[in-house]
């Protein structure tokens, strides 16, 4: 690509840092005090004798569109972040090096076998509801879509949000070329479509709508750090859709040892254990000690949804537009 | 006007300099983009992006909102100001007029909850109305827009009528008073000439800040049926990285918006200060008993309106853990940084708008230019010049480094047309009383800022400075590409943790934003008045 090259004769000497340390992008609650970040910083930095700095991106679209901007000349060893659905974007820019590593470590359900990118954490999106509000929760979508339109739901928008384009891609994993009734059906249940994740769970817990779209770890947080169990998630017999978090050795990084230590650092049940509590994710390898007794009353959904990043990546803007129809209505 | 002595040096170039830097910012940014486009190779059917039914349904909706939304609040706001100027003293007015400045520092979501936990399906006045037997519908679709964007705006024209006002020469409201007018013929015969040009370009300023309206029109909108281009920017900017068609959508943006801010200056027309005293005795003006009980509700409503979603915030913070909070080391370098961020960025911001002040006085074809056009940054989204200048800047600086100063010019020029909407109208009254004299008498330069124009001006130059003060604090828009670490102002504190369920902390952090920004208004008004009266 010409603009890496453009960019690149510019940037030699900025590329020129010390091999030592590892410059990790990442999404913003990563890197907060309560997040992983910290954690993981300390740990690996006791190990490597190398200094770990993590950069900050809003989440992990941004994450990637950093890198686009910076023209395949990064900064970063690695980055860590995206989510699978990205995936297939992210190596079409051939900023990524393959990891080269053994991951049989890796535990995501359905499996694991990139090459280039290592899952860190997985989750499932969920309808997370208000026991004080709704007695008996949708136990399908189907009896979601179907159900009592006067219980609303807030839910994100697809075109700005991960959570949002989660559940858009849920439904037409489900219902195929019928998503359009679909969507129409859950349309008369809606309350508003935010922007974010944030608007949406803060009219949650505002009390303004009785359920959200959000992650079946999500009653976990309430459970444990205000140890409330208010919240909590719906399981739905058709199966959740899945996100899975991953992070990649960059072209830069592929060269610096200790970057290629910290990915392997990551599948290790050092960063796993730092993973449920602070990231609030479970964790997508073995752990060195079991997890927290409440994670085991969270969901267990029988059957995970995911399509591949690939049908992602040729298919979203499509179905985006055909979910837009639809609402737009 | 004609100047005897053509203004020289350091005088004559700051104006266009000014004017220069702050096209740039905007300008630089899209350009940035295109080069870094079209060297990447990407296609861009402009055609195609401009005759697309989806984009003009967008548009469509964008321009009806923003309209509706300008109208509301300038009807609202005209019986407001003008109150507001008839009864200079009442108890309260001085904190209402600092209250009047808390929508614009608020973060959106923040200010969007709170007008939810009012009228939203829940909310407290939606239930008190069902109590009472008014059911009203739900705020979900453009009734929710409409109120939010009302709450943000009104206060906004409101002062900004008042500020004409009080430019107002005083021996006319001595006059009408002498001559028995009732308030109607005041508000029409003598307040409403002084107020159109100020009115108008205040809804100038609302209808920009309505297009570019974002996470107000898709939550409370309801759905994407409510969506601006703004939304549509940011999706081809993040999740489809189509950068030709963020550019193409900004320009649509840029243009639809310049030619409906040059139709609001038309209309709001410019008016003669006249030579006068400026200052006459304060008069003691009796009202009747049924106009004062006309205002009472009036200015209560306006009270009521403004003042219940802060209610609502103070409510929730005040639940929160403050004193837990304060300890937090974050809490206190995110309130550091905030002031010291907010404090430069509104020097700088006065800085540059006395500059385009001075290009606006000095008669011109460039006179709209300064006036009018520096507010279109605004409508270039912060995400558009996020882009553009990482990618100018990064090849020479490290964008670690570069974030504070980017962070601090980009919310002083968010800032300016706030500011220029309390300081032109004063600068040009001080113009025509005092700039031909002043060349008469050889007053130039620095002398003449503190001799004659600082005297006069030093009450809306404090509006404008802690305007642009509290709109830096609530601006975070171009930090996120930047790399957040080096820069943690308070909301974006708010964000952070809203985005990581500790929504209690959010409320908190919150009540302390709001709180610290009236402390800031209050010590601007206190030093406003104390230089005033050394003067």
């Amino acid at each position: 690509m010409r603009k890496s090259i453009l960019l690149g004769t510019l940037l030699s000497s900025v590329a020129a840092a010390q091999a030592q340390d590892v410059t990790i992008y990442t999404y913003e609650s990563f890197t907060a005090e309560w997040g992983p970040g910290p954690q993981v910083e300390k740990a690996f930095e006791a190990k490597c004798d190398c200094d770990v700095t993590f950069v900050s991106a809003a989440d992990g679209v941004a994450l990637l569109n950093r890198l686009r901007l910076e023209g395949g000349n990064t900064d970063a060893d690695l980055v860590l972040g995206i989510d699978q659905n990205l995936i297939a974007e992210a190596k079409a820019e051939g900023f990524f090096a393959p990891h080269g590593m053994d991951i049989e470590a890796a535990a995501v359900p359905g499996g694991w076998s990139d090459d280039v990118f290592v899952p860190y954490d997985y989750g499932y999106f969920a309808i997370v509801y208000d026991t004080q509000k709704i007695d008996t929760p949708p136990s399908s979508m189907e009896e979601l879509l179907n159900g009592d339109v006067s219980n609303k739901i807030a839910i994100q928008d697809p075109r700005t949000s991960t959570p949002g384009l989660g559940l858009m891609l849920w439904i037409k994993k489900l219902y195929g070329d019928d998503a359009p009734e679909a969507y129409a059906k859950l349309n008369d249940r809606i309350l508003t479509i935010t922007p974010g994740w944030s608007e949406a769970y803060g009219l949650f817990t505002d009390g303004e709508v009785p359920m959200v779209l959000s992650y079946t770890t999500s009653p976990a947080y309430h459970m444990i750090a205000e140890d409330n169990d208010r919240y909590q998630a719906a399981a739905f017999s058709e199966g959740h859709y899945m996100q899975i978090e991953v992070a990649g050795l960059t072209k830069k990084g592929a060269e610096n040892p200790k970057a290629k230590e910290f990915l392997s650092f990551v599948v290790s049940p050092e960063f796993q254990d730092i993973i449920p509590e602070t990231n609030w994710m479970l964790p997508a390898a073995a752990t060195s000690k079991p997890l927290n007794p409440v994670f085991d009353k969270l969901v267990q959904p029988d059957n995970a949804l995911l399509y591949s990043s690939d049908d992602v990546a040729l298919n979203r803007k499509d179905w985006v537009a055909e979910w837009l129809e639809v609402m737009s209505r | 006007m004609k100047h005897t002595k053509p203004y020289q040096g350091l005088g004559l170039a700051l104006p266009p300099l000014a004017l220069f830097l702050l096209a740039g910012l905007a300008l630089g940014a899209i350009i940035a983009l295109v080069v870094f486009a079209v060297l990447g190779g990407s296609q861009v059917d402009v055609i195609d992006i401009a005759t697309d039914t989806v984009v003009w349904r967008i548009i469509r909706f964008t321009l009806w909102q923003a309209a509706l939304s300008t109208l509301l609040s300038a009807l609202f706001a005209i019986p407001v100001g003008f109150l507001l100027f008839e009864y200079k003293h009442f108890y309260g007015r001085e904190l209402l007029l600092r209250l009047f400045a808390i929508p614009l520092v608020l973060p959106q979501i923040v200010a969007v909850l709170a007008i939810v936990s009012l009228y939203g399906n829940q909310g407290f006045v939606t239930q008190a109305l069902k109590q009472a037997g008014l059911p009203i519908g739900t705020i979900y679709g453009l009734s929710g827009i409409l109120i939010a964007h009302v709450y943000f705006n009104m206060p906004l024209v409101a002062r900004v009528i008042l500020g004409a006002l009080n430019a107002m020469p005083a021996e006319y409201e001595r006059l009408s008073h002498q001559l028995n007018m009732g308030p109607l013929q005041r508000l029409r015969h003598i307040c409403w000439p002084y107020m159109r040009p100020a009115l108008f370009n205040a809804s100038a300023l609302v209808f920009m800040l309505c297009v570019t309206s974002f996470t107000v029109v898709l939550t409370l909108g309801g759905g994407p049926r409510a969506t601006t281009l703004e939304v549509g920017i940011y999706q081809a900017l993040t999740f489809d990285f189509d950068i030709p068609r963020a550019v193409v959508l900004t320009v649509m943006q840029l243009a639809l918006t310049a030619f409906a801010v040059y139709m609001f200056a038309r209309a709001g027309g410019n008016i003669d200060a006249g030579m006068t005293l400026e200052r006459t005795r304060p008069l003691l003006i009796k009202h009747k008993a049924s106009q004062i009980i006309l205002a009472v509700v009036v200015l209560g409503v306006a009270a009521l309106f403004v003042a219940s979603p802060f209610v609502a915030i103070f409510a929730k913070g005040i639940a929160a853990d403050l004193i837990k909070l304060f300890g937090q080391s974050a809490v206190q370098k995110a309130i550091m940084t905030s002031f010291v961020l907010g404090a430069l960025a509104a020097c700088l911001c006065i800085a540059v708008t006395l500059a385009l002040c001075e290009g606006a006085v000095r008669a011109g074809f460039m006179q709209g230019a300064y006036s009018h056009a520096a507010s279109l940054v605004l409508v270039v989204p912060p995400i558009v010049i996020a882009a553009g200048w990482f990618i100018l800047l990064r090849p020479f600086v490290s964008i670690y480094e570069a974030a504070p100063y980017l962070v601090v010019s980009v919310n002083a020029a968010m800032a300016l047309p706030f500011a220029m909407r309390f300081v032109l109208p004063a600068r040009q009254t001080a113009a025509q009383r005092h700039d031909r004299l002043c060349a008469q008498l050889g007053i130039q330069g620095f002398d003449k800022w503190r001799l004659v124009l600082l005297p006069v001006m030093i009450k809306p130059l404090s509006v404008g400075f802690a305007f642009a003060f509290a709109l830096s604090l609530g601006d975070l828009g171009v930090i996120a590409l930047f790399g957040s670490e080096k820069v943690q102002t308070l909301p974006y504190l708010i964000l952070q943790r809203m985005g990581s369920y500790r929504t209690n902390d959010a409320a908190g952090l919150a009540l302390i934003l709001c709180v610290f920004t009236l402390a800031i208004l209050m010590f601007a008004d206190r030093s406003s008045v104390s230089l005033k009266d050394k003067k």
